[in-house]
């Protein structure tokens, strides 16, 4: 399989009449993961959610321009968001676990979508690709609102992969946690890179120096009007976007002069 | 000025405590009138308060011996079968409201506005559609399901708007993480948010049904009958029900019959509060878990 898994060609994101991202050009490469950082209200998390068409849950959400999914484009005429989604999995930033047991969140996406597989082995592998399984392997017909925030978020993680995505997008996954939980996570994510293609939206900057391989930074621009809108600044090699960026507000914004 | 002289209270002002004593006033005329009400029908009632009551069918001759039973039956047929039609209807219609008609669109808005006046509309002009509608142009008769149709309708407007605030109380987050992996909009509904919202909406179709059971002007228009002495043995059998049978008795003169209607109305009292209770017990017992 080749290596670029989204192509993005002048992709622009509405909101009505609300431009909330300016056109974006980009590649995201396969098993690499890749952070999108910057202000609040740059229009990152608006991005990452177009690329399994979650915008399309927002009244007045459309996306102009091209995001393409190995060569073909998701918001064609005939593309079924669901199976889109079925392919590109989301972690959201508070821990969603469904209100049901343990075993049930993890079976869930494999019930839904009528894979044909033994559920007790998928709960048990995402379980334990998901670093959880020895802490709830006795536990699992019990309520997941049982697990702690850091818990619940890598049953989040365990569930998503139960779909045998390709893609996971993870929407700042360690906001609520402690540290402690946040490092298992990280952790979790680098192990899970080895597998799949890992785009993750940030705010903490270290977090994403830590664990990505990519960085894109983003941030709020007026326009003549004083409306905002969000826009791509800067796209590279972590390590470069780090040590060296190409662009003053990149280095403004790492260096903690402002955002 | 030492601290402590400054640290002093200057004592509660007298606006606040006449504001506490207003705010006790209005509790207390709510709790006073519904404890008068209990206590007087209560008292009057007492020499009927007897398994005959429940027991036995309503006798114009003998009102010493008269009983209740055939409006009782009467009153779970017709609640049941109100509770059958309305409730799908109800659910349904909420859900597609709630969770596929586009939100804030031109559709909702009137639907939604509708509806709202629906459960302001009087009683007894559900009766009269009834009547019309039901009792005459289906040549329904004077039957349990024309009652039970009448009341569905008086009730199916409650029903919608409980089951959508239950609907609404159901986190956004849950719809997206269930369509995040892969699960359809009709999956969504039915496995994740109906789930979750069933003890909300458990609780706004027990008060809906508990108004069903005490209304009388409706099934007045519709042909209840008031003097009845069979159970009814299907849809469309005759019946009556007890805010109907408390009615008919207390237009006849003998005090017996006063007597014997306060203690229907203690009965249907009892029924009513046992229904309210179920519903706050089920609230109580499913808090929110998110």
């Amino acid at each position: 399989m080749e290596q670029t898994v989204f192509r993005l060609d002048d992709l622009r994101v509405w909101y009505g009449e609300y431009q909330a991202l300016l056109g974006v050009s980009m590649t995201i490469e396969r098993n690499q993961i890749t952070a999108f950082i910057g202000p609040s209200g740059c229009g990152k998390s608006t991005l990452l959610r177009s690329f399994n068409r979650m915008n399309d849950l927002i009244p007045g959400a459309r996306v102009e321009g091209l995001l393409a999914y190995h060569g073909t484009d998701i918001y064609g005429p005939d593309i079924d968001p669901i199976e889109v989604r079925r392919r590109i999995g989301m972690v959201f930033q508070k821990p969603n676990v469904f209100p049901k047991s343990i075993y049930e969140n993890v079976a869930y996406g494999p019930r839904v979508n009528r894979m044909k597989v033994d559920l007790d082995d998928v709960v048990e592998e995402c379980l334990t690709r998901a670093a959880l399984w020895d802490e709830v392997k006795s536990d699992l017909r019990k309520s997941a609102y049982a697990l702690s925030g850091g818990q619940q978020q890598r049953l989040v993680i365990a569930r998503c992969i139960a779909v045998q995505p390709e893609v996971i997008l993870m929407d700042e996954p360690c906001a609520s946690l402690d540290p402690i939980a946040t490092t298992k996570v990280e952790d979790l994510m680098r192990e899970l890179a080895k597998d799949y293609t890992i785009v993750i939206v940030t705010h903490n900057m270290q977090q994403a120096a830590r664990v990505s391989d990519r960085t894109a930074f983003f941030t709020a621009e007026l326009d003549e009007a004083g409306v905002r809108h969000g826009r791509l600044v800067e796209y590279g090699a972590t390590r470069q976007i780090f040590s060296a960026p190409a662009q003053q507000s990149t280095e403004d914004y790492i260096s903690g002069r402002f955002g | 000025m030492s601290v402590e002289e400054d640290l002093v209270g200057q004592g509660t002002p007298a606006a606040d405590r006449i504001f506490r004593w207003l705010l006790f006033i209005a509790l207390g005329i709510g709790i006073l009138t519904l404890v008068v009400l209990l206590a007087t029908v209560t008292i009057k009632g007492a020499p009927r308060l007897d398994p005959a009551l429940i027991t036995n069918m309503p006798s114009l001759r003998f009102p010493e011996r008269a009983g209740a039973q055939s409006a009782i039956t009467g009153t779970l047929w017709v609640i049941t079968f109100t509770a059958l039609f309305s409730l799908p209807t109800g659910i349904l219609a909420a859900v597609y409201l709630e969770e596929f008609a586009r939100p804030g669109g031109r559709f909702q808005r009137i639907v939604e506005l509708n509806i709202q006046n629906l459960a302001a509309v009087p009683s007894i002009v559900y009766g009269i559609l009834g009547l019309g509608v039901f009792v005459r142009a289906l040549a329904l008769g004077q039957s349990v399901v024309a009652a039970a149709l009448t009341l569905a309708l008086l009730v199916l407007p409650i029903v919608i708007i409980a089951t959508r605030e239950a609907l609404r109380a159901v986190p956004r987050s849950i719809r997206e993480g269930s369509l995040a992996l892969g699960a359809t909009p009709w999956q969504t509904t039915y496995r994740q948010t109906l789930p979750a919202a069933i003890p909300g909406i458990a609780t706004g179709v027990i008060l809906a049904v508990s108004r069903a059971a005490g209304e009388a002007a409706p099934l007045l228009m519709v042909g209840a009958v008031g003097f009845i002495t069979f159970n009814p043995d299907g849809l469309l059998a005759g019946y009556t029900t007890l805010p109907i049978q408390i009615f008919n008795w207390t237009k006849d003169s003998r005090e017996e019959f006063q007597v014997l209607a306060s203690a229907a109305i203690v009965l249907l009292l009892v029924l009513l509060l046992a229904l309210n209770f179920t519903a706050i017990w089920i609230r109580n017992r499913t808090q929110k878990r998110w």
